[in-house]
């Protein structure tokens, strides 16, 4: 029977695996290694500053193991949404790290690397076209979203690796890309239904996050065969579950049935969960419904400005007692403040203030079903956002002064209201982002979107 | 009568993505889940109400396979955004755990 053997190194390249693991699972003779190096779970910083969130020595480590092993066994390594969130400054850190790691290792190969940040001219002709729609919950998007972004990517499906591995690659350094094509595309090219070959890639892009009990991160491998898949970590301790299997597709997916993918959704419904042994789970029943048209999903980020935020304790029960008048009226004194200081030059809508109440409803905002606290203490942050770095700070100064001796009534005389544990009271956070993009392109062909440059690395 | 925080074997909220909060309810054995699933305490209209959102705005799922119950709703600010309180939307779910089911 004819079976494709596929293994997860790791549910993020930087995350780390246990190299015992990836020795067990080449003993299995995988036909290839896969990793995604992204996520929107960092935030929109990454995507907009043009860092990754892991640590290039953690990359670097993975990566090592990874390409040795792949080397060694002479079969494709494909590595997708590199350096985080797969930009063209991602996609630039991982290569230097792979090229670092040819020559202190000796190794030469051909690598295709594909890149996924988006020209913005493309985009707003798409968008003039009506070939960018929202999906839900979007934000506003124009061509002035388009110019004021720091940085948009398409999320690619799996036909630009599977051209790249024509062409004769054997590492693909991706930019961003949906992480179950890097699984997927593969198997179903030799073979295997498409419903089999995409669920074992959503199981497998997580590594071993659909374990009983994970421990770590670390490799799972699932054996794709014409009408099932058997799921296993590779880490004899390490235990899937008909449960575990079946709860996995819970994670971070707001609907547990349905996924969409660039080319169609992948559909759990009828998906049968069976246990082979107490660590081995076979799946059947998955199945692919191919898409109409063919989407690329965007993930942009805009600099939102510069932030400045202070830490400050109150423990006084009068102050505690009124802290949402308190709040309001700080709010007052420092926008009062700030036109004082700045005259008309900074209006109300260049800087944004803002209090978070720990202690009351600093985790769930306006979500927090308590109303009243009977807290002892609170902490707060005064957080100031602004065009520059230097204005921000100088607003929190302003604020630091503003709010330690904002008077209340139960008190005559000057108090001093705000317990401070830093100094300089206010910490620079540098600059702050967010998501600006929830949309989907419509491109002529898989490829359009995803420029591929083949080098020969050594 | 019991609370869904004491008979679940885990109770998680997570970003779906930067736009989309998640809720899973999950439990260890299915005797358990069929009386939660029995008792129609666990419903859209129910988390509609923890969270305070019409009932329209909640997507809800019973996972009988994964003896779990999940619900997604709207971020009430997109992942990051400078009002945002919870990168990663790991503690949202507090609300829930006090959601009563009758019997024993």
């Amino acid at each position: 029977m004819k079976e494709v053997r596929v293994l997860a190194a790791s549910g993020v390249c930087g995350s780390g695996f246990r190299e015992e693991s990836l020795e067990e699972a080449m003993g299995r003779r995988p036909h290839f290694i896969g990793c995604d190096g992204g996520s929107t779970d960092p935030g929109p910083y990454p995507l907009g500053a043009g860092t990754t969130s892991f640590p290039a020595v953690s990359i670097k480590r993975d990566m090592r193991l990874m390409l040795l092993a792949a080397r060694k066994a002479g079969i494709p390594l494909l590595i997708g949404s590199a350096g985080t969130a797969g930009g063209t400054p991602h996609v630039a850190a991982v290569r230097r790290i792979v090229e670092e790691i040819a020559r202190e290792e000796g190794l030469s190969f051909p690598m295709a690397v594909i890149h996924a940040e988006q020209d913005k001219d493309y985009l707003k002709k798409r968008l003039r076209e009506g070939r960018i729609k929202p999906l839900k919950p979007a934000p506003d998007f124009d061509e002035g979203v388009i110019d004021r972004a720091e940085r948009i990517v398409g999320m690619m499906g799996e036909d630009p690796y599977l051209r790249a591995l024509d062409k004769g690659a054997e590492v693909i350094l991706a930019g961003r890309s949906s992480d179950c094509a890097i699984y997927a595309g593969i198997p179903v090219r030799e073979g295997i239904p498409a419903g089999i070959a995409w669920h074992a890639a959503k199981i497998l892009e997580c590594g071993t996050a659909s374990v009983e009990q994970r421990k770590s991160p670390d490799c799972l491998m699932a054996t794709c065969r014409p009408d099932h898949f058997d799921v296993e970590p590779l880490d004899p301790s390490l235990r899937c579950t008909p449960q575990s299997i079946a709860s996995h597709s819970l994670y971070e997916n707001s609907d547990p049935y349905l996924h969409v993918e660039s080319n169609g959704t992948i559909d759990l419904t009828a998906s049968q969960y069976k246990a082979l042994d107490t660590r081995r789970v076979r799946v059947t029943g998955s199945n692919f419904r191919p898409a109409e048209t063919y989407t690329v999903k965007l993930e942009g980020s805009e600099k939102v400005g510069y932030q400045s935020v202070i830490v400050g304790g109150i423990r006084d029960p009068f102050i505690i007692r009124q802290i949402d008048d308190w709040v309001e009226r700080l709010h007052a004194r420092v926008h009062a403040r700030v036109a004082e200081i700045y005259g008309g030059k900074l209006g109300r809508d260049k800087y944004f203030f803002n209090v978070r109440v720990y202690g009351k409803n600093g985790v769930m905002g306006a979500l927090e079903p308590v109303k009243e606290i009977t807290t002892h203490e609170l902490c707060l942050l005064l957080e100031v956002t602004a065009p520059t770095q230097e204005i921000a700070s100088a607003i929190a100064s302003v604020t630091r002064h503003q709010a330690l001796h904002l008077p209340i009534p139960e008190w005559s005389g000057l108090i001093t209201g705000v317990a401070c544990p830093y100094n300089p009271a206010y910490l620079e956070r540098g600059a702050v982002y967010r998501f600006c993009v929830n949309h989907v392109v419509e491109p002529d062909d898989p490829y359009e979107m995803f420029p591929t440059e083949y080098v020969n690395v050594h | 009568m019991a609370t869904i925080g004491e008979l679940a074997r885990l109770i998680r909220s997570k970003n779906a993505g930067p736009f989309v909060l998640t809720f899973d309810i999950m439990f260890a054995d299915r005797e358990v889940y069929e009386r939660v699933k029995q008792s129609g305490a666990l419903s859209r209209e129910a988390v509609a109400a923890r969270y305070n959102l019409p009932a329209a705005d909640v997507q809800f799922f019973v996972c009988d396979n994964a003896l779990a119950f999940k619900a997604s709703i709207p971020r009430p600010f997109f992942q990051g955004d400078i009002l945002d309180s919870d990168g990663h939307g790991g503690q949202q779910y507090a609300p829930l755990m006090d959601i009563e089911i009758p019997g024993q």
